[in-house]
Parts: C-alpha cells; structure tokens; sequence
C-alpha cells in the first residue's frame, strides 16, 4: 500500500541497472577467458588472437546481427545457416560468367527477397516462425542441390583479392577485409536499433505485440522487415563465408543457424524478445570463438568439446536470464 | 457547467453484432471540461459503445460528431489522431521498454533524423510532473507499480494531444490510495478543459469523480443524469430495469433446518486482498443461501476461496465444526464442494468431449485415473442424469459445443450431482440461457436443498435470488455488507436499497 508518488525509491538501486547485467556477465566471461587462456599459453595474450577470432567469425557476427533483430521481436530464423550456403553456392556458380560486384549485389538481394516472403508468411498468416523459417531452411538447403552437389571453388580475382588482402592495423596486427564489412554492419545495426524509430519499434514489438498494435505502431512492417533484414545478413554473411573458404558449397554453414542463436543468446538478448544489445551479439560471438581458440591451444582436446562448452554456457545463460527476470517481477 | 456545446455527439447508435443487438439508438454526448461517467450492468453495451467511439468497430446506424464536425473512424489510430485516446483497464504499453518511450514511441522527438534521447526524456518528465509523479523516466516501465503504468498510459493518452480521454475501469486494481491520486490527477485534467469519459463498477467512485451520468440498460440508453441530482437508489433501480414502486414482493422460502446447531460450512473472517474483503458466513445442511450485489462486488470472489480455486489471505474454513485447509479445488472436492463456475465454457465444460465424457469427468477425477468406471455403469449414470435434469439431446453421445447454453448448464450441474456434493455452489447459473432451462435449473436447485444439500446460489438477478434463498448475502465493493433473512417482507427493494445505501435495513 505504497503512494507512487516518488515510487523511485521502490527501484532496486543495483550499483548498474539491471538491464545491463547480462552484457556484463558475458564481458567478464571474455575477460576471464583470455587471461586464463594468456597464463596457460604462449603467445595467446596478444591482440591478434582477438582479431583472428574476428577474421575467422566475420560471417558469423553479420548473421548473428540479422538474428538479433528477429530475436528482438521474440521470433526466431532457422532459415539462416541455409542462406548462407545458397549464398556461397550463387556466388561460385555465377562468378565465372558474372562480373564480381553484380554478384556482390544480387547475393545480397535474393537473402533479403527470401526474408522478405519468410517475414510476409509469418505476419499475414500468423504462423510461427520457428515452422516458416524452418522451412525456409529446408528450402534454402535444397535450392544448393538443384545447382550442384560438389564444392564449387572459385578463382575470380575480386574474391580471392577479398581473400588475401590483409588490412594492416598499428604495432603488426592485422584484418581481413570481411572484418572491416563486418564491423561496418555491427555500427550501422547498432545506430539502428538505438536511434531509429524503427530499432525502438523492433523493441516494442517485442515486449508486447498487442500492445504496439494499440499504440497505433505499424507492427506488420517491424515483423517483416526484420526478417527481411535477417534474409540480408544471412546473404550478406554467405558472401563473406565464400572470401573466407573460396568456394561454394550445399554443406557450407550446416548448424550456422544454431551457432547464431547460441551467440545472441550469450550475448544477453532475451529470447522471449524486447530486451538485449547488439553490443552482447558482438561478445557473444567473440566467446565462441575464443572456446575456438583456446581448444586449439589445447592441442589434446577433440573440437567436440567446443559444442560442450558452448552447451554449458548455453544453460548457463538461459538460467541466469529467468533468474533476472524473475527478480524483475517481484 | 451548463453553457459550453459539446465535444463529442453520438446520436441514435446502432451496432448489432450476429444474434445480439448490442446497440440500439443510443445517443451520447460528452461537455468539455466534464468528467462523464457511463454505467450499465455487464452487457447493456459500455464497451460496445466505447469501442465504436474509438474506430475498434464500425457503427450499423447513427452518426458521431466531434468538436461539431461528422467523423468516422477507421481504425483506434485515426480516433487517436482525431483527438480521442483511450486508457485500458489492462494496460497496453511495453512493459519492457523506459517510461519516457513509452509515452513517446511512435511520435519520438528527434533531431538530424536521430531519436533525441535527451529531449524524449525532459518531456516525459515534465509531463508526469504535472500528472504529480516524479519518477525515473529512463528506467523500463516494469519497474513501477500498476498505479504508475497506469498514470503513464495516461500521460501517453494525453500528450496526444487529447480532447476526449476515455478512462475503462481505470481504478479497478488500484488501492485507496492510487484511487485518490488518479482521481487527483483527473479533475487537474477536467479543469485543463478534457473532457473525460469514465467507466467504473464501483458505486462510490462514481459518485465521488462523475459531473454526470449515462446510464445503459440491454444495449439502450436509460438516460443522462446530473450525478447530485440522483440518488444512488434509484442509480440501481435504473441499472437493473425496475421502478422501486413497480417492484413486486416474491415469495420468500422459510428455511425449514432453523434452530439446528452447527452449520455445515462456516467460512471465518475469510478474506483476500484485493479481492474480498474479510467475511463471515454460515450455511447449513439443505439451506440455500444467495448472494446478491452489483458485477464486481466480490460474488464470484467468495465463491472462488470457498472452492479453493484462490487462496484465502486470512481467515478460516470450518466443515463439520473442525477446521480445513482448502489449498486447492481437489482439497474441496475431498470434501464434497462442488462449484459450477460463472463462465461455464471457459472454466467448466470441454466442450470438444462428449455429454456421457464430460459427465462422468469429475466422478473418474475423485476416483484416480488408475480405476476406470466401467462402461455399463458409466451408461448407468449418464443415462439417470439426462433423465432427472431433462437434458435435450437425450444423447449421451453428442459434442457437447452443440448444445445450447441451457443444456451445457444442465450438464454441468450433472457433472457434480454425481459426486453427491454437501455444499453445491452456482455462479450465475442461469445467466445467458432460454427461460425454460432457467426455471427447470430453479426447480433442481429446490429439490436438492429439500434433499438435504447446502447451495450458494450466486445470481445478479434480484429477483432470482429471492425465489430461491432462505437467507441472503448482500456485497458491495467487494464487502460482505448484510446478511438478510428471506422472510415474507424482504422484497428485491430491500436489496436494492441495501446495496445502494451500503448499510444493513
């Protein structure tokens, strides 16, 4: 039976609001991991193992900010990991006769397209994402077979120029161009969803359809274009996978999908939707990769036991998420 | 306040939806500056009209006229441009985003093309400030209490610029203190010039923030009335549909079990915050005891802490003269509760099984899934039922969703006959059914208590509850307020009286 007024008091005064703290967590988590890792083995203290982590997961961090935005507004792309390997199987089967921007645009397009029917499906006949997107998947997956079962390696100079050049950074540190890209879209994305009335809408709808419905927001526009975004990155990602692998393949990216899920889910962003930062994405990925890491400096270790690690840290997230939450109903 | 034109005329509203004439020439009108609030039992059309008034439906006949010009709106948004916003009961805002977004979102202040943080959140503030809150705007909506969201869906309502803000039982879980301030923060908004139109069940804030009245009845408008010039007896003689003078007196049931010493169930300062307050209430072996009171007055309430279905904050059960835990339903159907809910299709039957399944669902349930009913004996029971209630399809096999509303109501009542209950509580049995099933749900309801079963007997029909009850409960604001002996000079008046006036005749 408290007054409201000044129910300021009522707040928990945590010394960092709430919201932060799984971003937070997963910071540490980083944090933690590279100095354990710096005082267990040579030569892993430096700033290139971060950057390579970044070069070896350029394509993985564009997918997983498409997934971000779709996990914003509590839905779910399964469809990605499938883009991706369509997009690398385009790109390899096009290249040869095409010149390489045309390609560099297409790609991109035909992810966005298909986004775009997925988004569409998903709002106008109110179907669940995880069944739309999962057959988009199954989709995507079989369109690379009907262009070819075998790898297809890809020799145009654009791609393998992509490839090789490396980006020199101070004190002998390097990128990868696909790095740069990536980055690029992490900064763009991250402008969007936190200055734009269309980011602060792709919350909104998040935290309650219905709700964004009555306040007059336009809801069926934020669905689609979320997917559509996602459709994007996923393209967009599949490019950046055939700089990396030159070459295009049905079984490129099988499971990316997860791994994206995985690293937003790291990253802090509430599955149910309405809350997280891409800035948690950007770590998220950036723990998987440095497990990676370390499991090659390990040398003794199978790389089965990356998925372990990353299946316990799953759980541990899922779990500190409902313990958060819960808290913040009380 | 009698000279300003209004804002906003409707006149000969007309909607009708399949079966269900929910609106028939109703006119309405709302003087800027007014705090207006629109009454009517559940179904006389209150949010039928204000769902047309507010572009969710579109109108069958009649006109709307805002600030004197005609206007037809398509959709709450085009309303909410037109100048008219409205606050929910349940509140629509995002919970998980900060306060001063979601009184902004969709019209974000913003600079080079970029939301302006800064300024989103000064505005914000200056706004609840004149709504007498002062919190933190950038912390996320959840944080606050029901009373702060909902001042904040207000703030949202009103820097829409609104002229007419439309308030649907905005108080109804609040406590006495959030009532105040909001009431506070509603006259602020009338003397600015608002006109406010306020939907309430509760009798005492009507009279406490209304300038004016209009009152529904069946989806037709009684009238409009200056809300000093009404007494609140005849407010609820012009809700239920009766002239006191024209009300007859019914025959009154004198309880035959008087004198015998301990009642079967005694419920002892039982109570639950929020919801009912604490009460005290008897009923003995073959009596049957109604309730009576306004919708919202706590009927249901009592109903639902006796069945165990809500757990009691305070206060005691007593069966038999020893004490029990009801935790949950199981724990009253142990002890031979049964309860007939008010929303028999949501709460009760499923409506997908069979009569012979649905029948015979509570008696396997107390037995344990481990020991089915045999078939003949399950056919044994059905086939009894169907007889004794008389229900129509005589065929054990039908889906239930076929039947009409009387029959379900039969076979609900069924379900639990079979259990043999001590204690049979109805809520709102014979609401929404033909007269027939009614009176053959009357007549059950007298046999049983001659044979010896306890009923509540939970009815917004005055006179339904008189025909039937030994004794009578009376709630008002979710308050046990009178206990009342049906004897020969208790008539509907009584009760209506006791529930405007709040004190016991």
């Amino acid at each position: 039976m408290t007054t409201p007024v000044g129910a300021a008091s009522l707040t928990r005064r945590l010394p960092v609001p709430r919201k932060y703290i799984p971003v937070l967590v997963t910071a540490c988590l980083f944090a933690a991991m590279f100095v354990a890792g710096g005082i267990r083995y040579e030569g892993f203290a430096t700033g290139q193992i971060i950057l390579n982590v970044f070069i070896d997961n350029a394509f993985l961090l564009v997918v997983a900010v498409g997934m971000t935005f779709v996990i914003l507004t509590g839905g779910i792309d399964l469809s990605v990991g499938s883009v991706v390997a369509l997009s690398t199987m385009i790109s390899a089967s096009l290249l040869p006769a095409w010149p390489a921007p045309a390609v560099m645009v297409l790609v991109p397009a035909i992810g966005a397209l298909l986004g775009l029917a997925m988004g569409a499906i998903i709002h106008y006949f109110e179907i669940q994402p995880f069944i739309v997107t999962l057959a988009g998947m199954f989709l995507a997956r079989g369109l690379c077979y009907t262009i070819g079962t075998d790898s297809v390696s890809i020799t145009d100079p654009a791609f393998t120029a992509f490839a090789q050049t490396r980006v020199d950074l101070v004190a002998d540190m390097w990128v990868s161009p696909s790095v740069l890209i990536a980055v690029l879209v992490v900064l763009v994305a991250a402008y969007v969803l936190h200055y734009t009335p269309f980011g602060r809408r792709v919350y909104a709808v998040g935290g309650s359809e219905q709700s964004a419905l009555l306040m007059g927001l336009p809801v069926a526009r934020t669905k689609i274009a979320v997917y559509t975004i996602s459709g994007f990155c996923s393209a967009l990602g599949g490019l950046l996978l055939s700089f990396y692998m030159l070459s295009g393949y049905g079984l490129h990216a099988v499971g990316m999908e997860l791994d994206a899920i995985a690293a937003v889910v790291i990253g802090g962003t509430l599955l149910t939707g309405g809350s997280g930062y891409l800035f948690g994405t950007v770590l998220g990925v950036l723990v998987l990769g440095l497990i990676q890491t370390v499991i090659s400096f390990e040398g003794t270790l199978s790389s089965w036991w990356t998925k372990i690690f990353i299946g316990l840290l799953l759980f541990t997230f899922i779990v500190l998420q409902r313990l958060i939450a819960g808290r913040g109903k009380q | 306040m009698s000279a300003p034109a209004p804002i906003l005329r409707m006149s000969g509203i007309g909607k009708q939806f399949p079966g269900v004439q929910a609106l028939d020439g109703v006119d309405f009108r709302l003087l800027p500056g007014e705090i207006h609030a629109l009454i009517g039992e559940n179904g006389a059309g209150k949010s039928t009209l204000i769902k047309v008034l507010t572009g969710v439906h579109d109108i069958d006949a009649g006109e709307i006229e805002l600030a004197g010009r005609k206007v037809v709106f398509a959709s709450p948004l085009a309303a909410q441009q037109a100048g008219i916003s409205t606050v929910y009961q349940e509140i629509n805002l995002c919970a998980n985003l900060p306060v001063a977004e979601n009184i902004f979102i969709g019209r974000e202040p913003r600079r080079l093309g970029r939301i302006h943080w800064k300024e989103m959140r000064r505005r914000a503030a200056e706004l609840l400030t004149r709504l007498e809150i002062d919190i933190d705007v950038s912390a996320p909506l959840s944080s606050y209490s029901l009373a702060v969201q909902q001042m904040v869906a207000i703030a949202r309502a009103v820097d829409i610029d609104a002229r007419v803000l439309i308030l649907d039982e905005p108080t109804s879980s609040l406590d006495a203190g959030e009532v105040a301030q909001l009431f506070r923060v509603m006259r602020r908004l009338r003397d600015e010039g608002i006109a406010i139109l306020f939907v309430s069940h509760f009798l005492d804030q009507l009279y406490e923030i209304s300038d004016r009245m209009t009152i529904l009845r069946n989806g037709r408008l009684v009238g409009e009335y200056l809300t000093a010039e009404l007494p609140q007896v005849e407010l609820v003689a012009k809700m239920i549909g009766r002239e006191l003078a024209d009300l007859e007196r019914l025959e009154g049931r004198p309880y035959a079990g008087e004198g015998k010493s301990a009642p079967l169930l005694e419920a002892r300062g039982l109570g639950r915050a929020g919801m009912i307050e604490p009460f005290t209430l008897g009923i003995g072996e073959g009596e049957v005891v109604g309730l009576a009171g306004l919708l919202g007055s706590g009927r249901t309430e009592i109903a639902r802490l006796l069945f165990g279905a809500d757990h009691a904050g305070q206060g005691s059960v007593w069966i038999d003269g020893e004490q029990v835990g009801l935790r949950s339903p199981r724990a009253a159907v142990r002890h031979r509760i049964a309860f007939c809910p008010e929303n028999r299709r949501a709460e009760g039957l499923i409506p997908g099984l069979t009569v012979r399944e649905n029948l015979i669902l509570a008696l396997q349930a107390a037995r344990g899934w481990t020991r089915p009913i045999p078939r003949s004996k399950q056919e044994e029971l059905v086939e009894k039922y169907i007889t004794a209630l008389n229900i129509r399809p005589a065929d054990p096999d039908q889906v239930i969703k076929n039947l009409s509303g009387g029959n379900q109501q039969k076979v609900m009542l069924a379900r639990w006959l079979i259990l043999q209950p001590r204690l049979l509580i109805l809520d709102e049995p014979t609401r929404g059914i033909d007269v027939g099933a009614k009176a053959e749900i009357q007549r059950l309801v007298t046999e049983l208590s001659d044979g010896g079963m306890a009923v509540l007997f939970i009815s917004a029909e005055l006179e339904e509850v008189l025909r039937l009850s030994h004794r009578v409960g009376v709630l008002r604001d979710r308050r046990l307020i009178a206990e009342l002996d049906n004897d020969d000079d208790l008539t509907t008046g009584d009760l209506m009286e006791t529930i405007a006036s709040g004190a016991a005749s």
